[in-house]
């Protein structure tokens, strides 16, 4: 017997709370994604963030010709054996003698916390600018220095007046002067372009550590990989696609590109250290090899979505193309690969993009290293963007902390620029039939 | 897989190009992460200093490192390797094998090993044989092997706070482990005399036989969850603790002076670890830290002598050096290493 249609049997109650039901699971896990997302988001930001801006102490900077030029000759041979130690005991009686001039109290602070206030690496900027113009000897110059890192944390809540107390590397009376010297305007925080331009630093100076390399040779890497893997993955997806003859011989050249794309990234890595710098005798620690390594891995990632865009051209284009009277080649570069551009740009920007944040192979090849010389091309040592954060995390001053999430939000930030082109080319160029 | 053959090849045809003309002008370091801190600070002042390129340092553990220097000589291969223990005689062979004839041993200071816990906590005062009797998965009690039970410091000791027992200590691959077991465990496991009585219960060959075998029973650790091994690095230890604010953690005596603001140091034997008390001999968990240099290498690749001579320098490895203040212990035979570099003389065999 069947019932009123306003009245619900049972069965359609059962069926209609089957399908809620679904719909509340479907929303819970967006939701709980979405919360994992926003955590993870707020944690690096909020950690990462401090790293983008830095203390900078501004002071006359004396340089002291007894101390710098001792034969008084201005020979740079005479000037390069003067040691950053020697610049560090000027920068220190200089930013003390600042403080005297500003009739400020020191509070207590011995002229040993003084000059600690200054960043060791400030020591090797005088001393690089005093060479590069040995006229500066004997003047005194306006110097922006870097802070040392306990104080920058202090500016950053990383360091309070309690934990000062109790750490080796810093005292309260130390900060207490770095309050003061912001209120005389020698001392201030600001943007930190430093980050995204300078080299590594060592353990003793995580104030002075930045990106500069790593960003380099990420780009040297994917400009390795983009210039490989583009001719030879469209190449490779044209041929299998258009030309090759379907036989077992493809079908399982087609299943091994399948399973390539799923094989883990470390094993690129080995293969990597095997055949390009054990076999090949490439550098090691060079954005050449990553870039070489990086290919390998991307190549099946490319190859899937270049054959996917080819396949999506419908065949009455090419059988238009044939029955005008193209040859095949003709067909392909003519009309198909225009067509399918738009694919396989997207295909080759997101496999770029998962290329880039891949640290695993890079391991193994000896990128994970401390680089602070600029690479001159492909051959020099270089870091990358996620080993650069692996190798943050690793060391053992707190301020590696910030620095280790502000590298985290570099890389987020490119990878959002690379998947937003994606998207834009897909949407601008994308046909549909 | 006719791409892979393709791009293989062209990597190939690439390396063929350029192989002739890439002279490598920068050391290649790599080796122990507990020397790696002091490495790049030796590197960076080195770069900034003279007019050699900055060496470029690399990670990866003692083992790998020497495995790394004794894969043979030519530009492809490592100069150095950073070693937080001596080199053992199957690495000499390897690096036989591969041409790697001779090999400079630099000694370069010592690394204290403290025992920290959270700032907040109480203070610990420990014995090796407290820890022992902290850890290990059998001890002496009442003049016979039993299996650990104890469950508070209280238990192990009645002068040590009633805090449950829980130690992250470092894992098996770690080169600080090696130390650990040596100077603490052992001497813990002879201190409560369980070394005695594993020795009587030995059922091996000889009395050499019996000695191994009661030590491989000294450095059986609890299973229970009280002892956890940490095989990444002293953050992860810090993080643990962190999160498990009664613990106690082993950290190196650089990583604890950056971070005396969270973590309290706890004494062994009465006596506070410090540069100077280890540098005395007085604390007893420190052991050498070393690296080795492909001695074929000195002359060809550039700045590498000077970089040996710079990092064994009294302004850098010198007890009022740049590497004490971040908590290298300085070798009071720094003038013979010093004048052993001048000469570079190479390692003579092991005993």
């Amino acid at each position: 017997m069947s019932g009123s249609l306003f009245t619900q049997d049972p069965r359609t109650k059962a069926r209609n709370a089957a399908e809620r039901r679904f719909r509340a699971y479907g929303l819970g896990a967006i939701v709980i994604a979405l919360l994992a997302l926003v955590w993870l988001l707020i944690s690096i930001f909020s950690a990462g963030l401090p790293a983008f801006r830095q203390t900078f102490l501004t002071f006359p900077v004396m340089l002291d010709a007894a101390q710098l030029d001792k034969s008084g000759t201005r020979d740079p041979a005479q000037l390069s054996k003067i040691t950053t130690i020697t610049y560090s005991k000027i920068l220190g009686q200089s930013l003390e003698a600042a403080i005297a001039a500003k009739g400020i109290d020191l509070g207590g602070a011995k002229p040993k916390q003084v000059a600690d206030l200054i960043s060791q690496e400030s020591a090797a900027t005088l001393r690089n600018a005093v060479l590069a113009d040995p006229k500066l000897i004997g003047t005194t110059m306006d110097f922006s220095a870097l802070a040392s890192g306990r104080i920058d944390g202090y500016y950053k809540g990383r360091v309070t007046m309690e934990s000062a107390a109790l750490d080796k590397n810093t005292s309260p009376e130390q900060l207490a002067l770095a309050d003061k010297l912001k209120e005389a305007g020698m001392l201030s925080v600001r943007f930190n372009w430093g980050f995204l331009t300078m080299p590594d630093a060592s353990d003793k100076r995580p104030e002075a550590a930045g990106l500069g390399i790593a960003i380099l040779g990420s780009f040297m890497i994917m400009a390795v990989v983009l210039v490989l893997s583009l001719p030879i993955g469209v190449a490779a997806s044209i041929y299998l696609e258009e030309f090759a003859p379907k036989n077992w011989v493809t079908d399982l050249i087609e299943v091994n590109i399948a399973n390539l794309a799923a094989v883990p990234s470390i094993v690129y890595g080995i293969l990597g250290l095997a055949i390009f710098i054990n076999f090949a005798g490439l550098p090691q620690s060079a954005p050449i090899v990553g870039g070489l390594v990086l290919t390998l891995m991307t190549l099946p990632r490319i190859i899937i979505p270049t054959r996917a865009a080819l396949k999506a051209v419908p065949p009455s284009i090419r059988d238009a193309a044939l029955g005008v009277g193209a040859s095949r080649l003709q067909t392909v570069f003519h009309h198909v690969l225009p067509l399918a551009m738009p694919g396989i740009l997207t295909g080759m920007i997101i496999g770029l993009a998962q290329a880039l944040g891949e640290t695993a192979p890079l391991l193994l090849i000896g990128m994970v290293a401390f680089v602070r010389d600029f690479p001159g091309g492909l051959f020099d040592p270089a870091s990358a963007l996620p080993v650069q954060v692996y190798n943050w995390t690793q060391r053992g001053d707190p301020g590696f902390v910030e620095r280790a999430s502000g590298a985290i939000i570099v890389l987020l930030i490119f990878l959002i620029i690379m998947n937003t082109a994606a998207i834009l080319l897909r949407r601008k160029f994308e046909r549909r039939w | 897989m006719s791409f892979m053959k393709l791009s293989v090849s062209t990597a190939a045809i690439l390396a063929a190009s350029t192989f002739a003309a890439s002279a490598r002008d920068q050391i290649q370091i790599s080796g122990s992460s507990t020397v790696l801190p002091y490495a790049t600070i030796v590197a960076e002042a080195f770069g900034e200093n003279t007019d050699f390129a900055t060496p470029v340092v690399e990670g990866g553990g003692s083992g790998a490192g020497r495995k790394k220097l004794c894969e043979g000589v030519g530009e492809n291969t490592i100069d150095i390797a950073n070693s937080s223990s001596r080199i053992k005689q199957s690495d000499i062979d390897l690096c036989k094998t591969n041409g790697v004839n001779e090999i400079m041993e630099v000694r370069i200071g010592y690394d204290g090993i403290v025992f920290a816990s959270d700032i907040a906590g109480p203070d610990f005062a420990l014995t090796p044989a407290d820890l022992y009797g902290a850890l290990a998965a059998n001890v002496a009690k009442d003049g016979a092997i039993a299996a650990n039970t104890a469950k508070s410091w209280k238990d192990v000791n009645a002068a040590l706070p009633d805090q449950a027992l829980q130690l992250f200590i470092p894992g098996t691959k770690h080169g600080t482990r090696e130390v650990f077991d040596t100077k603490v465990i052992e001497e813990g496991c002879k201190a409560t005399g369980a070394y005695d009585l594993f020795l009587a219960a030995s059922t091996g060959a000889d009395d050499d036989a019996k000695k191994k075998d009661a030590v491989a029973k000294c450095n059986e650790l609890r299973t229970d969850g009280v002892s956890v091994d940490i095989d990444g690095d002293y953050t992860e230890t810090l993080a643990r603790l962190d999160a498990n604010k009664t613990a106690v953690g082993v950290f190196g005596l650089s990583f604890y002076e950056n971070n005396t603001d969270k973590l309290k140091v706890a004494t062994i034997d009465g006596i506070v670890p410090s540069v100077e008390t280890i540098a005395k001999g007085e604390y007893p968990v420190s052991r050498p830290l070393y690296f080795y240099v492909k001695k074929a290498h000195i002359g060809v690749i550039p700045g590498l002598k000077e970089y040996i001579q710079f990092f064994v320098s009294d302004e850098m490895a010198g007890p009022d050096g740049v590497l004490a203040g971040y908590g290298l212990v300085p070798d009071p035979e720094l003038a013979a290493t010093q004048a052993a570099v001048e000469a570079e003389t190479p390692m003579a065999p092991l005993q």
